[in-house]
């Protein structure tokens, strides 16, 4: 390849330039008395030139795979289709297509919808069907995530292959992949998403070929590629490893705290009235030391289950005595608290730790009887076992920490040390929403689930993630805090505009002659990299959808820090009813007329002499610009769907 | 793979001969399951003649043990070999589970 020397030049300029460029703007040119829009402007700068720098690491060194290698005979591997709601037609598509894959291979539907009609079609076709059995009955269902688990516990195939729905794959989909896993260190092999239902002009900018092209190339190139939920083979040891060690980890850390916290119940039950009575006091006593003696044998080395089954065979024989005394009045105390209990374990212990410790708070807050602190540490111990009761899986090899669970778990293999191949061959096509409501509901999932794993699991500080991986991982994730920049690039015209304030001091050579070149740098980079493919609608969602990034970032820290619903939804496949598409953008078209009375208003300050005429001019090309951003969103909205009969005449032609 | 059950004084043991891996961990699941609704508690897996196991087998013990311990009894682990134990260790299962030199050590302490 000799462009990857002309790409990585001028990816160092742009850095370079974009350097000299940012250290000029907050050392020397920020205009103080405008600070309100000085501050914001600059601050929004440097979110892209980091973007930017991030984006030069990732597209360094671009792996360059051509030719997969020989798939060897005699693998056996899992094909699993998943659905939920989507319409049985197209998941009956998708499974004859998979049944038609070359390479021997088991083909599932793995249907969340537990529909009759939909066993019964999947059989017909000769495939197997997976759904949810009893024990998921009241527990968390985890979503995709839960039913791919669900499956893999179902199934035994050496390798799965996963396809969304909608995922035609070619018969050629595992010959071109499966020998990446001759290096028994690769956990997954990713091929493109791309979507047949798109028209030419790509309106609502379904295509991403930048992503499943250099960007996941690059992140190839650092052995980082992302596993992106759909299209791609795993390597079921890899899964259950990581299954596994999060069970331990799970496990551990929950028995730690359960002893903890019975011991504090049981502290404050001590303290009540009813504690003076000598066979209460000598029953707690006991128990408490039951707990002290497992966290002594944890301690001193014991493991998880048997300090877990000593203290619960000595608490049971506790409770026993206790129960055999037939205290006054204690069965009614005990089912009261029991009830009480029962709620207790359904909500307080979910995944977070923040959570047991409320409950456990909560737990010591009611003014336990003895009676009901022996029954509280007892529910205490059944809900934190090593059993895991609260979920329906002990083992649960794709995390269920966000809504994508995709990308959390390929940055957990990369943790723990599994190559990832990203394989550049569309091996599949699918379906891309066709209107935009449901399009923004996509975007939005998507958003959510990598701000989620952002704040759940911050690749920065994730041990086993070498440095370039880190970056790979945190580049994508602050690529979905453009929505805050964006404000301000579309608050900066109108500022002058409007009112006469510019951020800078002045609209001076300095001015042009840093930041001219960092531009034009940037965009060469930018043509260089991508190669022909289309990129500038991806360019322009990625500002023009600033409420959508806004609203991802906040429910999502809503949801990890104050466990609000993030208002999930599944991403409809068909075109549903058609709503309106004006409410959904309602603040993109305020913003895009007032761009526009910002250039009249601009224009007759000028003409009455209140501003500057280069100032004018560049706020106003600044303003057009910020307008042909947004006007993506007129074509998206007006988009009535795709019409594959267009396409067919335009090739006949 | 193939098991046997053996009653043993005051817990169950379970021989596993053979590969515990993708294939046979449903199996193990299944024969364990199977001593426990017959009424054995305390169960204890044998696993010397154990020659390999995978993750896959690992999530066995962890869904034997549960299903033990739901119905109010125990799974304990014994006589592993090198490379279970190697696994034991690497996927740090030994915390949860302990491996016993030998079968009749398994329930000696409790």
């Amino acid at each position: 390849m000799m462009s990857i020397h002309a790409i990585r030049i001028v990816a160092a300029l742009t850095v370079v330039m974009g350097l000299i460029y940012i250290t000029w703007r907050w050392t020397a040119s920020l205009n103080w008395d405008a600070w309100w829009i000085a501050l914001p402007l600059v601050a929004a700068e440097t979110y892209s030139l980091i973007d930017v720098a991030l984006f030069s690491l990732t597209i360094w060194r671009m792996s360059n795979r051509e030719v997969a290698p020989t798939a060897p005979q005699g693998l056996t591997v899992d094909v699993f289709i998943t659905t939920y709601n989507e319409d049985p037609e197209l998941v009956l598509e998708t499974t004859r297509a998979a049944l038609a894959i070359r390479y021997p291979h088991t083909t599932w539907v793995l249907d969340d919808g537990a529909r009759p009609e939909m066993r019964a079609a999947a059989e017909r076709l000769g495939a197997g069907y997976v759904s949810r059995g009893s024990e998921w009955q009241g527990k968390p269902r985890h979503a995709k995530a839960g039913n791919l688990n669900n499956a893999l516990h179902e199934t035994q195939g050496e390798f799965v292959l996963i396809l969304d729905a909608d995922q035609i794959p070619r018969p050629e989909i595992l010959d071109q992949t499966l020998g990446y896993f001759n290096n028994r260190r690769v956990a997954f092999v990713q091929t493109p998403q791309w979507f047949g239902n798109v028209p030419e002009n790509d309106p609502l900018g379904s295509q991403a070929p930048l992503f499943y092209g250099p960007i996941q190339q690059g992140k190839d190139g650092w052995n980082a590629a992302f596993f992106c939920g759909s299209n791609a083979v795993l390597r079921r040891e890899a899964l259950m490893q990581l299954g596994l060690a999060g069970y331990v980890e799970d496990t551990e850390r929950r028995v730690s705290r359960a002893l903890t916290a019975g011991r504090r119940v049981l502290r404050t039950a001590r303290r009540r009235p009813e504690a003076r009575d000598p066979n209460v006091a000598a029953l707690l006593a006991r128990v408490e030391a039951a707990l002290a003696e497992g966290s002594r044998r944890l301690d001193s080395g014991d493991s998880f289950g048997d300090a877990t089954y000593f203290v619960q065979a000595d608490v049971d024989a506790a409770v026993r005595t206790l129960v055999a005394r037939d205290l006054e009045a204690a069965s009614a105390d005990a089912a009261a608290l029991r009830a009480e209990l029962a709620e207790f374990e359904d909500e307080a212990l979910g995944d977070d730790p923040a959570e047991l410790d409320a409950a456990v708070d909560r737990l010591v807050a009611r003014d336990l009887s003895p009676l009901g602190a022996l029954e509280s540490v007892r529910a205490l111990l059944d809900a934190v076992s090593v059993e895991r009761l609260h979920e329906a899986q002990p083992i649960m090899p794709l995390s269920t920490i966000s809504v994508t669970e995709d990308m959390s778990t390929s940055m957990r293999l990369h943790a723990s040390g599994w190559r990832s191949v990203y394989h550049h061959e569309i091996l599949a096509v699918g379906l891309a929403p066709e209107d935009l409501p449901s399009m923004l509901t996509q975007r939005l999932r998507w958003a959510q689930g990598t701000v989620q794993v952002m704040l759940r699991e911050n690749p920065l500080n994730m041990r086993g993630l070498s440095w370039p991986q880190r970056l790979m991982y945190f580049a994508t994730m602050w690529s979905y805090l453009s929505g805050f920049a964006a404000v301000v690039y579309f608050a900066g015209p109108l500022a002058y505009l409007l009112f006469g304030v510019l951020p800078v001091h002045a609209l001076s050579t300095a001015f042009f002659e840093r930041f001219v070149p960092f531009m034009v740098l940037n965009q060469i980079l930018f043509v260089l990299v991508a190669q022909g493919a289309k990129t500038w609608r991806g360019q322009q969602y990625s500002l023009a959808l600033f409420p959508t990034w806004i609203r991802a970032c906040t429910s999502a820290a809503a949801n990890v820090w104050f466990g609000r619903p993030l208002g999930f939804a599944v991403t409809p496949k068909s075109r549903g009813e058609r709503r309106r598409a004006l409410p959904l953008v309602w603040p993109q078209a305020i913003l895009a007329v007032l761009l526009i009375v910002g250039c009249v208003t601009g224009v007759i300050r000028w003409g009455f002499g209140l501003s500057q005429g280069l100032g004018t001019v560049v706020n106003i090309v600044w303003a057009i610009f910020d307008v042909v951003l947004l006007s993506v969103l007129v074509g998206a909205a007006r988009y009535q769907g795709y019409e594959p009969r267009a396409v067919a005449d335009k090739e006949e032609v | 793979m193939k098991f046997a059950v053996l009653e043993r004084n005051g817990f169950t043991e379970v021989s596993a001969h053979g590969r515990l891996n993708m294939i046979s961990a449903p199996m193990l699941k299944a024969e364990v399951s199977r001593a426990i609704e017959l009424g054995h508690r305390r169960i204890v897996l044998n696993l010397g003649e154990t020659e390999f196991m995978d993750s896959s087998g690992l999530g066995a013990l962890v869904g034997c043990l549960k299903a033990a311990r739901q119905a109010g009894g125990d799974l304990r682990i014994a006589n592993v070999r090198e490379q279970v134990q190697m696994v034991l260790k690497l996927t740090s299962m030994d915390r949860i589970l302990t491996p016993y030199g030998d079968v009749e050590d398994a329930y000696r302490n409790a």
